[in-house]
């Protein structure tokens, strides 16, 4: 196989969400085959305007709620079990390595952490995918990131996909895929490597992919205890388009200004940035991690006069998890507002969109002009770290 | 395949798809009610202006960010009949050609080709005419598996037409 080639292969996880299934399963109706191909190799995830934020948001719930109890789809996540699509389908060891999964949702490539190949797709990609179980794809060629060297303490995996981002731009990637190896690796957690992959497509391209290693086995080990898999790893002989080495150890706090995630600083070039508010959480950063990191900058403090501070655990498990570590109480005392899982605001859906001129540190994904509500709104992509720091100073501010 | 004749509208690089449809309407299912809103917070006169067979130019990465389809939708459903480009990113890209929104790449065409010009696009041979300024430019024609989808009116009519 060789890139450029058109192949179709089979599917072993077709995914969407409350925004892009009720247009697939719409589509789906067209088809003269009726059904689906496999009622387990299916994920419908409600999550990204849920509890339902207006009366359409509701209409497109109980459209994917009907769907999914007509068809017997044995994945659908409703409130009360869903999660943030891209945490919750690996918690629930659903992405295995090996596996090839499309979602209807562009952060689908999440899942290239765990040595899986999936990509983002569209909603008749999608309708296409559950009915027959097959989709087609462009073999794409690949861009190599060697990572050597070991992070300091309050450099995160957003730090390393946005320096990347900043580097090779917003298309640097385009129709690729983002191969990330070497030592430094081993130093990077889960959560970290899925922040990574999961903004593959901020750069264009098609999936981001880690190889399997001992953090993966040890993860895998805890969500899908039973399940086989087969690790793919690249060859000796790959050829690639180009290829890059990043030394971790010399990675500083990275933020993006608006309203390209290819407009990235670090802290020596950032001047005075006073902010109104704060989001942590999405599929980017609302891991266990993230909280954690964000909770131990923000113990016994205060978030700054005149900031809001928006805490979304990503999934219903992160969420207990953070409330028995004690990590929503340090938010609570430190002012924040600690919200069920949603995307919510990262899209300008709900819970937090900006007004006018108002300006945001967010751990998303996205800081396109209008992206969390008015168009002279502004965001700044960053870790939570640098969310959290910002949080208590009241302005872009540098963790440590 | 037929060919696109119409004015055009103009934008340049990393038009991504929350100002081609912001997610505030994404609630919205209905192609017509998705077009009453495309491009509203990069071009307020867009839905104003634009007539049915008119064609969108743009310059890089064209369709970046999320893979809601109603990006495409919304533009096909505003009376766009073709959209030139230097590159799209690929789920738009994948998108348009599953909902039979005629593209094309075209990175000289794009860059020179400007707002208001009269334009013209033989999807067949990939050539667009300019016909303010007389010029012509080679695009890319697509591949005939995707010349296939396009064709059979989406993918879903040729998984149809393959069963």
């Amino acid at each position: 196989m060789t890139a450029g080639q058109l192949i179709e292969a089979s599917l072993d996880l077709v995914l969407g969400n409350d925004i892009t299934s009720p247009v697939a399963i719409k589509e789906m109706e067209k088809f003269k085959k009726e059904g689906v191909f496999d009622k387990e190799k299916i994920a419908l995830v409600l999550d990204h305007f849920v509890p339902a934020k207006d009366i359409k948001s509701a209409e497109n719930c109980k459209c994917v709620r009907d769907f999914s109890g007509a068809h017997g789809i044995t994945n659908f996540f409703d409130v009360g079990e869903m999660g943030i699509e891209h945490a919750l389908i690996p918690e629930k060891g659903l992405a295995l390595p090996g596996d090839l999964i499309i979602g209807a949702d562009s952060h689908t490539c999440t899942y290239g952490a765990l040595g899986a190949f999936s990509t983002g797709v569209g909603s008749t990609d999608m309708a296409a995918g559950m009915a027959t179980g097959k989709s087609w794809f462009k073999v794409p060629g690949a861009l190599r990131f060697e990572l050597t060297g070991k992070p300091g303490p309050y450099v995160m995996g957003k730090d390393l996909i946005l320096h990347i981002i900043g580097l090779i731009g917003v298309d640097g990637a385009l129709y690729r895929s983002m191969e990330f190896t070497g030592e430094g690796i081993q130093y990077l957690n889960i959560d970290d490597r899925m922040t990574v992959t999961n903004m593959a497509i901020e750069a264009g391209g098609k999936n981001g992919i880690f190889p399997v290693d001992e953090v993966t086995k040890a993860y895998l080990e805890e969500v899908a205890p039973c399940k086989a898999y087969t690790a793919v790893e690249a060859d000796a002989d790959a050829v690639y388009d180009e290829s890059y080495t990043i030394d971790l150890s010399a990675l500083q706090p990275t933020v993006a200004f608006p309203h390209l995630p290819e407009n990235t600083k670090t802290f020596d070039e950032i001047g005075d940035i006073p902010i109104d508010q704060v989001v942590i959480g999405s599929c980017t950063n609302g891991h266990i991690s993230d909280l954690r990191m964000a909770a131990k900058l923000m113990a016994g403090k205060r978030v700054a006069s005149g900031v809001r501070c928006i805490v979304i655990p990503a999934t219903q498990k992160i969420y207990l998890q953070a409330l028995e570590e004690g990590l929503i109480k340090t938010f609570i005392e430190a002012g924040c507002v600690v919200s069920t899982p949603t995307c919510g605001p990262c899209l300008g859906g709900y819970m937090g969109i900006l007004a006018s001129g108002e300006r945001c540190v967010s751990t998303t994904n996205r800081n396109f002009v209008g992206r969390m509500g008015a168009i002279d709104s502004e965001i700044y992509l960053a870790s939570p770290a640098v969310a959290a720091a910002s949080a208590v100073a009241g302005r872009l501010a540098c963790p440590g | 395949m037929e060919k696109a004749r119409g004015t055009v509208f103009k934008y340049g690089d990393n038009v991504d798809t929350d100002v081609i449809i912001p997610a505030r309407h994404l609630a919205i299912t209905d192609p017509q009610g998705l077009a009453a809103h495309c491009m509203e917070d990069i071009d307020k006169e867009f839905v104003n202006k634009v007539k049915a067979g008119d064609i969108m130019v743009a310059e890089k990465n064209f369709g970046c960010g999320s893979s809601r389809e109603h990006a495409p939708i919304a533009i096909k459903a505003s009376g766009i009949s073709v959209v030139i480009a230097e590159t799209f990113a690929r789920i738009f890209y994948r998108n348009a050609i599953n909902i039979g929104l005629p593209i094309i790449e075209c990175a000289e065409a794009a860059r020179e080709i400007s707002a208001g010009d009269t334009v013209s696009v033989d999807f067949d041979s990939g050539l667009i005419t300019d016909e303010t300024t007389g010029k012509t430019y080679q695009g890319q024609a697509f591949p005939p598996f995707m010349q296939e989808i396009i064709n059979a009116g989406g993918l879903i009519n040729r998984i149809n037409a393959n069963a």
